[in-house]
């Protein structure tokens, strides 16, 4: 069996009395860029959440490479290899992009200035947007900035939550191509409700309803299973 | 999206927009306005006695907005801070080296030493209590203005009274180092030495925090934190151990502001706290909650104009920093450098 980079055993969340994940169980292989799909409200982004500890894992296992990280600071899980691109406000607007980068680095050494290097050559905009402000930059090149941050560092997993959110979709088009680029480099979680894009980067598959996942595959399967997309996902 | 574009522009050609611009000179040519009035070297003197008032104000102001700005905390107990900083650094430290003969009478030597050891007293003073305010108090109220007001406004009052029984109601003299008594006399105008020491300190403050946040990496975090906490986190980041570093050094900078204080009013009581947490207040709301640098404009602002006022108007002076900023929240809601 190929090693399991991210495991979820029966992960509850709540928040007040609110039951939001409601025992969540999955397996991520590693180097399989993963999607999780469901409808608005399924808790696609409270799944990320309690991964990177935002959210408190009420009862259940969340292992990171073989290892607990449940109940840990969000600092020290993402120093243990887990990127975060939140789903709203991924870049900080009051910092220029080379602070935005800046900030994403957790040493300033020789070798995470040369995978900078490698990042923006990935990002060749993000060069000439170097001083301007993060707030500045379109909907489309924050997300790229965004997406380049989390992959500054050399992380184990990279969450990325909505990245086609509020893009037209030929800027959708150009993320595609960046988290293609990336795919290969480390292992992609990616929540999507552009079916296609999620379709495009994705090879295994998750749907969520209600705070617990309901089906599970491999992405080429879904794209031809109209019944499923219907009854989940509203489209088919 | 869209919107945020909008705005940019409307930001941009703005800059060059004439309404913009006479208000950028009336603003500047308000400060004159007081000539109608002062002679020209009484103005002076005023002016430069209102920046060094702005100056110990700033002090106070900077660890308030900070605090606010990244940890969204309204800290009252501030003014406690600034009081022990006073007692300690600038009444009881003073007091111990007047012992040994270094204060009063001392030499250039002796005279910069207690400032600096009186300062570093009040700073040490300031951020101890601050520490244990953080710990015990504020931890209890994150993300509860109306609470934190309550309550570290309560801490204010007890320490006032705690200040009392340690060191008696009544006010005390504080002594200033042999080399700052006295003023300078340029051409016919006026200037206390301790005004121009504590305008130094003060720029030099404002110098110092602008270096640290605009330049080092603690910085980069800290107005990164600012913005977007849960960010800072999820960037591998201990905010916490930040947030008690931030409120540290923002309890020395209120103690030092304390010890300043104290030696420029030659005095201390136990209500000093009291009053100049109003002030600081109006100061960090001028400016824009959270900015430093609005504090500092905003400091300037409320240090001229009371000297001014208070020279013409005696009795107004107070009200009309509470009008100046009654005005700026009518024109910017947000302060001076605020955010939106
Ligand atoms: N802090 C909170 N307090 C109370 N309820 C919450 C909180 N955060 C999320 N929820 C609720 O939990 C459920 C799951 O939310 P979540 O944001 O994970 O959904 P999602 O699948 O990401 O949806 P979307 O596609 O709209 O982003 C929703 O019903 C939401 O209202
Ligand atoms: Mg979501």
């Amino acid at each position: 069996m190929a090693e399991s980079i991210l495991s979820l055993k029966e992960v509850h969340t709540y928040i007040v009395q609110h039951h939001i994940l409601q025992g969540v169980t999955l397996d991520v292989t590693a180097g399989r860029p993963t999607v999780f799909l469901g409808r608005n409200g399924a808790g696609k982004s409270s799944t990320l959440r309690a991964i990177i500890g935002l959210n408190p894992v009420t009862s259940g296992e969340i292992h990171l490479a073989g290892r607990p990280i449940q109940g840990r600071k969000p600092y020290e899980i993402a120093r243990l290899g887990v990127g975060f691109v939140a789903e709203d406000r991924a870049v900080f607007y009051n910092l220029s992009v080379e602070e935005n980068m800046r900030l994403s680095m957790f040493e300033e050494n020789e070798q995470a200035w040369n995978r900078l290097e490698t990042v923006l050559d990935l990002f060749p905009d993000l060069k000439r947007l170097w001083r301007i402000n993060a707030g500045l930059l379109s909907g489309g090149q924050k997300q790229m900035l965004a997406i380049a941050r989390a992959f500054v560092n050399d992380h184990r997993i990279l969450l990325i939550d909505e990245p086609s959110k509020g893009l037209a979709p030929i800027v959708v088009d150009q993320v595609g191509e960046s988290l293609l680029q990336i795919k290969d480099k480390t292992t992609i979680i990616l929540v999507e409700q552009n079916f296609h894009l999620a379709s495009l980067v994705g090879t295994d598959y998750f749907i969520l309803d209600d705070g617990r996942v309901v089906h599970q595959g491999l992405m080429e399967d879904l794209v031809e299973d109209q019944a499923l997309k219907q009854k989940y996902l509203g489209i088919g | 999206m869209t919107s945020d574009a909008a705005s940019v522009e409307i930001d941009m050609e703005s800059g060059f927009n004439t309404k913009t611009w006479a208000i950028r000179i009336a603003s500047i040519g308000i400060w004159f306005l007081p000539l109608i009035w002062i002679d020209p070297t009484t103005y002076i003197v005023l002016t430069i006695a209102g920046l060094a008032f702005g100056m110990l104000l700033f002090m106070v102001a900077a660890g308030m907005t900070i605090i606010f700005g990244l940890m969204d905390v309204l800290n009252m107990a501030h003014g406690a801070l600034f009081a022990l900083g006073a007692y300690s650094g600038g009444y009881w430290i003073l007091n111990l080296l007047e012992k040994f003969g270094w204060v009063e009478y001392g030499t250039a030597v002796q005279s910069f030493g207690s400032l600096l050891l009186a300062i570093f007293a009040g700073a040490l003073a300031g951020a101890l209590l601050g520490i244990v305010v953080e710990r015990v108090i504020i931890r209890g109220v994150y993300g509860d203005h109306l609470k934190q007001i309550m309550i570290t406004m309560g801490v204010l009052y007890v320490m006032t009274e705690v200040t009392k029984i340690i060191w008696g109601a009544s006010p005390e003299v504080v002594l200033v180092p042999m080399m700052f008594q006295g003023s300078y006399d340029i051409f016919d105008v006026i200037v206390g030495k301790f005004r121009v020491v504590a305008l130094i300190v003060g720029l030099a403050m404002f110098a110092g925090i602008q270096l640290v946040l605009m330049k080092t990496k603690l910085g980069l975090i800290v107005r990164a934190g600012v913005e977007n906490r849960e960010g800072v986190q999820a960037a591998g980041y201990n905010i916490n151990r930040i947030f008690t570093g931030v409120f540290t050094v923002g309890a020395a900078l209120a103690g030092v502001g304390g010890t300043m204080w104290c030696i420029f009013q030659e005095q201390v009581y136990p209500e000093i706290g009291l009053e100049n947490i109003i002030f600081a207040m109006i100061v960090v709301i001028i400016g824009g909650l959270g900015s430093v640098t609005g504090s500092f404009l905003g400091a300037i602002i409320v240090g001229l104009s009371f000297n001014y006022v208070a020279f013409l108007l005696p009795k107004l002076a107070m009200g009309v920093n509470i009008l100046i900023m009654a005005t700026i929240l009518l024109i910017r809601p947000w302060g001076l450098m605020g955010k939106e």
